[in-house]
């Protein structure tokens, strides 16, 4: 059995007197795809938001439960936010690169981190640009604007600058929701060659593309864990009618 | 069918409006651009009277030392402008660089350190700067900072430090409102994308923010310093208004606008000491001119690189 590289016990969330997360539990394998589906609003891309504390910077939210990466509290007072998220990566739903060159993008996360050397800073970008399949489309213009990329190319840019840092886990709140399918296919494939090296979460509102690349589902609806296995059950043979009628189409 | 191919082909009551409106928006418009027109030319056409009528050569204008329409030496009167133009040059540049600082440093108080509490404490602050006449500011600079520099560095307290101080407090809301907008244009992507690749607040601000905003901080400075060009009245009060090369930032000097100020009552139009306080607004023209044509460029290259 894989190793649960990161584990969420009775996650509670809240905005002010709003409860958005009702305790979910959830494991996650080591080198796996897990996908996060259901309705919107169903709180999935906050409770991804959970894992590398990006919520701390909404006023008012109150998280309770227990989250452990590698069996280390992620809300213990003396976790450090800023380590934590060089361990967890995460690529945002807008492809947001800087308006840098690509280069500068890709090596950001070493450059904060203190790397100096110009041939580590090189060869970093280069692999993190590789393992994000862009590497042949960019290499030649690495010191042009990354805003003049297109969506996908992008996209696949924020993914390599989250790669460039080496992290365990990669977040990714619904990463080809902005693009093209063709572009979109492309990020897939990129993921599923990535899982090898890294676990990936990713939250998405594109069923077809969860049953393509996801190991794992989780089924999110009004801030409950409704179910979650692997993809295969959750699609073909799911326990709970609600499960079913989202497969289906009935709602969301 | 006729009935309706009449109410097509003939202009409707609400049509008829809309082109008058359009018409109104034009004339408004056009009068606007006579009369900034007619300005620059009124001033060009006297200001060049010294050079034309006065038979004042330019060089001598822009790097004589010497301030004294009423006297004329060698056919010519003594109109050397350069005093008042490394005056005002001087203050501006103090002014505004002592002004960055606390600008950028108060604006990112207001969008990243602490936007609720800095926001809420420094907007009205910073409107109310805005809002007191500048004759206040003189006078405050009158009897607080003049005194102080005449305790700390003797003389007479009046100077070109004098009207820094002063024109510092003028241009900072400027300055720093400017800067808050350009903060504020900074995407939240921008600043999410930084804190999840493991940055520090200061990290993200440091590379992130201020690095994307520098276009909109430039053009905030630009602005800031238009602002200190121009002002008249406050630094009139507090620098002394001796017509003197600034050797020293603590003795009495000029700027181009407090010698217009104090000088432009007491001449007769048509006269050389009046031509050549045209010349000097002018300069001061010019300048507004290139400081505006300093922000577009700004603007410009920042619109491109996003």
């Amino acid at each position: 059995m894989a190793k649960q590289i990161l584990t969420t016990k009775n996650v509670r969330l809240s905005y002010g007197d709003f409860e958005a997360l009702h305790g979910i539990d959830l494991a996650f394998d080591e080198n796996e795809i897990t996908a996060l589906i259901g309705p919107s609003g169903c709180g999935k891309s906050t409770y991804l938001r959970c894992i590398n504390r990006m919520n701390d910077q909404i006023d008012g939210v109150k998280i309770s439960g227990e989250l452990k990466f590698n069996d280390t509290d992620i809300y213990a007072e003396q976790t450090d936010v800023v380590e934590l998220r060089k361990q967890i990566g995460m690529v945002f739903q807008q492809p947001n690169p800087f308006p840098m060159s690509i280069y500068d993008n890709v090596v950001f996360g070493l450059r904060i981190a203190g790397v100096r050397d110009k041939s580590m800073l090189d060869e970093a970008a280069q692999a993190a640009l590789k393992q994000a399949a862009i590497w042949d489309e960019v290499k030649n213009k690495l010191d042009q604007n990354a805003l003049a990329l297109s969506g996908g190319q992008q996209q696949r840019i924020c993914i390599a600058r989250a790669l460039a840092v080496s992290p365990n886990i990669i977040l990714l709140d619904e990463p080809t929701s902005a693009l093209d399918p063709h572009s979109s296919r492309q990020i897939e494939t990129t993921l599923l060659q990535l899982k090898e090296h890294y676990t990936i979460i990713t939250v998405t509102h594109n069923l077809q593309q969860a049953s393509r690349i996801a190991d794992r589902t989780a089924f999110f609806l009004q801030g409950d864990l409704i179910e979650a296995g692997t993809t295969k059950q959750i699609f073909m043979n799911p326990e709970h009618q609600e499960t079913s009628d989202f497969i289906t189409g009935i709602f969301g | 069918m006729d009935k309706i191919r009449a109410s097509i082909l003939t202009p409707s009551r609400s049509s008829k409006l809309e082109r008058r409106g359009k018409w109104l928006s034009l004339l408004c418009l056009g009068s606007i651009c006579i009369v900034v027109i007619a300005i620059f030319g009124f001033i060009t056409y006297r200001g060049l009277a010294t050079f034309t009528t006065d038979h004042v050569s330019l060089s001598k204008f822009l790097t004589g030392t010497d301030w004294n329409p009423s006297v004329s030496k060698s056919g010519a009167p003594l109109v050397g402008a350069l005093p008042m133009i490394a005056g005002s040059f001087l203050i501006t540049i103090l002014a505004t660089a002592l002004a960055i600082p606390f600008a950028i440093g108060t604006a990112l108080m207001m969008t990243d350190v602490t936007p609720k509490t800095g926001t809420r404490i420094l907007q009205p602050v910073l409107e109310l700067l805005v809002g007191i006449p500048s004759v206040v500011y003189g006078f405050v600079g009158l009897t607080v900072v003049v005194p102080a520099m005449r305790n700390i560095f003797g003389g007479s307290g009046f100077g070109i430090l004098s009207g820094t101080f002063v024109l510092f407090v003028m241009v900072l809301p400027t300055i720093t409102s400017m800067t808050v907008d350009a903060l504020t244009s900074v995407p939240k992507s921008f600043r999410y994308a930084s804190l999840a690749l493991g940055a520090t607040r200061w990290q993200t601000i440091y590379k992130v923010v201020l690095r994307s905003a520098t276009p909109g901080i430039l053009t905030a400075i630009v602005f800031g310093m238009a602002r200190a060009f121009g002002e008249a009245l406050a630094v009139q009060m507090v620098v002394g208004n001796a017509t003197l090369m600034p050797y020293s930032l603590v003795a009495p000097a000029s700027t181009l606008t407090s010698v217009l100020t104090t000088g432009i009552g007491n001449t007769v139009m048509g006269t050389a000491q009046n031509d050549a306080l045209w010349s000097l607004a002018l300069i001061l023209l010019i300048m507004s001119l290139t400081f505006n044509l300093a922000i577009h460029l700004i603007a410009n290259r920042g619109s491109l690189k996003r």
